[in-house]
């Protein structure tokens, strides 16, 4: 072996190294199957530290189980899950209290305590996990969490009953967020709100996740999210992770699904919206040339 | 490589400082929050340089260390600053609860409120019977709307399915009428009079009473919490709207399945109490059972028979209304069909309990005792 070679060989395994401290999930060779039914066979998926991943598939590719094996809400058949760095499978409640504080979840229907007001579904993971933080600061934490999200303030004693749709969201986000996760887990976030509702969350999410450094898994079918706020997106099928990859680097591909996703009519209108106000941002930008701040 | 949280009061240049270091984060807080509160001023400024780590968490702890105190942030780091910003502008008092109300108002006032719903529930369930009544009436206009089908599979579940339990239980009960009544009888030499008191109190009340609590346990719940289901998953609305009336579809099925079932079921009940009770005068007392059979045939008029089921299918309409009507009125969350399911029970019981005592009056008064 030349020295070449080892210089080489030294300078992937500290690539390697420099990839994994940068890697918040890493999940390989997962399998997972109901029955006779194969869901994942040998899928393999990297979360990099600090982006917003979408993952995307049709219905049964097996997203929202992918995310419940994740967060170990459902052991896989096979397969090693890190999270960072942290081997998931196959460990105790116990053991994986220390990861679970690290990361909020936000199930579809928002799963609020239906017993428990807003504000007292936020404190819920605080009382829990920190008994030393005191009512009064709890409450305050609470407040400043449902503000957060975009909730206006009479929404904190209200009962989720009492909630629409898109404040149950919102609301479920807030409980997410209650400590201040490294991570945040959001399975379809935008599903069943209208189109303003759901630009307005896309946004929050985007504030939040550049405000706190937030790593965010994101399953998603709306496409409006994926253009707007996804770093890259994985695309579920054939049981595995076909691409990985921002959307112009996901065009460039030629597997039929994701042609068909991106290039139907409803991946070209959102396209459409994109180029559209990134047009119209230009022409504002052209307007005012001598904008001190530009 | 996270620190926990320190608190340090120095003097500096004349005036108090309070030096904070480690990791301003959840995990690593600790006692912190609690020291800042002791700390009083005043304080000239909260210096941050020695702070690692800092989450919104830490950001607002100092915030709310600075807007009590009046004092400023030194020392931020550009990360820290912005955090401590963005939490600042979130400052907003959000209510936590509902208004608290003084004990005495709310018990009062959750009186009131039992009152009013008991009365809303009777009325309701009085609209419900009516309700109940049109949909018959509108079934033998049209008989083609008639689920047949439905019903006899409610007959399976409601009847065929709570033979196993019911007989069970029936049986085991007159075992413990004989026993205890033998007992008590002995002592005045009559233990012949076991017999009476088997046959008689199991036809006339036990058989159809039993019945009817264990039915309003299986059926009664089941039904309130199969259409509160259907309400939630908004089947019931889609029904109506393709122009199926949930009363004749839902609520008929039901109602006369149980009707038709509790006087069977009630009968069925007595006999196997009936077979208890000799099972036990044949063991304990030596009656030999052919003496019970005739002893029987004697004591017990055919009119106990006819008390007991002429109740069972008035019981069997309380039952499966109730269960019914308590499913209808679930809106809302999957808790209301908890709640509503054990009111459907309790009420259930509770009304066949009340009625049993008026069928007591009544069939003395004609004169069938």
């Amino acid at each position: 072996m030349s020295e070449q070679d080892i210089a080489q060989a030294e300078e992937r395994r500290i690539d390697e190294a420099v990839q994994t401290a940068d890697i918040a999930i890493s999940v390989r060779g997962l399998r997972n199957s109901f029955g006779d039914q194969l869901i994942h066979d040998g899928l393999d998926l990297d979360v990099r530290k600090g982006e917003i991943l979408g993952v995307v598939g049709g219905s049964g590719t097996g997203k929202s189980v992918l995310m419940r094996s994740i967060i170990g809400l459902q052991t896989p058949d096979e397969g090693e899950i890190h999270v960072f760095g942290e081997s998931m499978v196959g460990r105790s409640d116990d053991e994986a209290l220390a990861i679970r504080k690290r990361w909020g979840v936000l199930f579809q229907g928002g799963a609020l305590f239906s017993t428990l007001t807003v504000a007292e579904n936020v404190e819920v993971p605080i009382r829990e996990y920190y008994p030393n933080i005191g009512p009064q600061l709890r409450d305050e934490i609470a407040a400043y969490k449902i503000r957060m999200t975009g909730l206006p303030t009479e929404a904190g004693p209200k009962y989720p009953s009492e909630l629409s749709g898109g404040m149950k969201k919102r609301a479920g986000l807030a409980r997410a967020l209650a400590l201040d996760p490294d991570l945040l887990f959001l399975d379809e976030p935008t599903a069943g709100l209208d189109p303003i509702g759901a630009a307005a969350f896309d946004d929050q999410t985007r504030k939040l996740q550049q405000t706190l450094g937030l790593t965010v898994f994101l399953i998603t079918h709306d496409l409006d999210t994926l253009y707007s706020i996804c770093d890259r997106v994985a695309v579920l099928a054939d049981k595995k992770v076909t691409a990985v990859g921002t959307i112009d680097e996901l065009l460039a591909t030629d597997h039929p699904w994701i042609q068909e996703y991106f290039n139907g009519p409803r991946g070209r209108a959102a396209t459409a919206a994109v180029s559209r106000h990134k047009d119209r941002e230009q022409t504002q930008a052209a307007q005012r040339p001598s904008d001190g701040r530009r | 490589m996270n620190k926990a949280a320190e608190l340090v009061e120095e003097q500096r240049d004349g005036s108090n400082v309070v030096r904070l270091s480690g990791s301003l984060a959840i995990a690593c807080l600790g006692d912190l929050p609690g020291r800042l509160d002791a700390v009083q001023g005043p304080v000239g400024a909260i210096d941050l340089s020695a702070v690692d780590h800092m989450d919104t968490i830490g950001a607002w702890t100092v915030h709310r260390t600075t807007k009590r105190l009046g004092c400023a942030v030194t020392g931020a780091s550009d990360d820290a600053r912005r955090l401590i910003d963005a939490v600042g502008e979130l400052d907003e008092p959000v209510p936590i609860r509902p208004d608290h109300i003084h004990p005495l108002r709310r018990v009062v006032g959750q009186i009131g409120e039992a009152v009013i719903a008991s009365g809303a529930t009777l009325m309701g369930l009085l609209g419900f019977f009516g309700a109940t009544l049109i949909a018959t009436w509108s079934v033998i206009r049209h008989p083609h709307r008639f689920r047949i089908n439905a019903v006899v599979q409610r007959f399976e579940v409601v009847g065929v399915s709570a033979l196993g339990i019911i007989g069970l239980m029936s049986f085991l009960i007159g075992i413990v009428i004989a026993q205890q009544g033998s007992v008590q009888l002995r002592q005045f030499g009559m233990e012949m009079l076991t017999i009476n008191l088997v046959g008689r109190l199991t036809f006339r009340e036990l058989g159809v009473l039993m019945t009817a609590i264990m039915v309003a346990g299986r059926s009664g719940s089941a039904f309130a919490a199969q259409l509160g289901t259907m309400k939630l998953t908004e089947e019931v609305d889609a029904m109506r709207t393709i122009g199926v009336s949930p009363m004749e579809a839902l609520v008929l099925p039901r109602t006369l399945a149980v009707v038709i079932m509790m006087p069977l079921l009630g009968f069925y009940a007595s006999v196997m109490a009936v077979i208890g009770g000799g099972f036990l005068c044949a063991i304990a007392l030596e009656i030999p059972p052919i003496t019970f059979v005739q002893r029987l045939r004697e004591v017990v008029p055919i009119t106990d028979l006819w008390v007991g089921l002429i109740k069972a299918p008035v019981f069997g309409v309380i039952i499966a209304l109730s269960g019914c009507y308590q499913g209808m009125q679930v809106k809302g969350n999957a808790e209301e069909v908890g709640l509503r399911t054990t009111a459907a029970v309790v009420q259930a019981i509770f009304m066949v309990i009340v009625i049993d005592a008026f069928f007591a009056v009544f069939f003395t008064w004609v004169g069938w005792n």
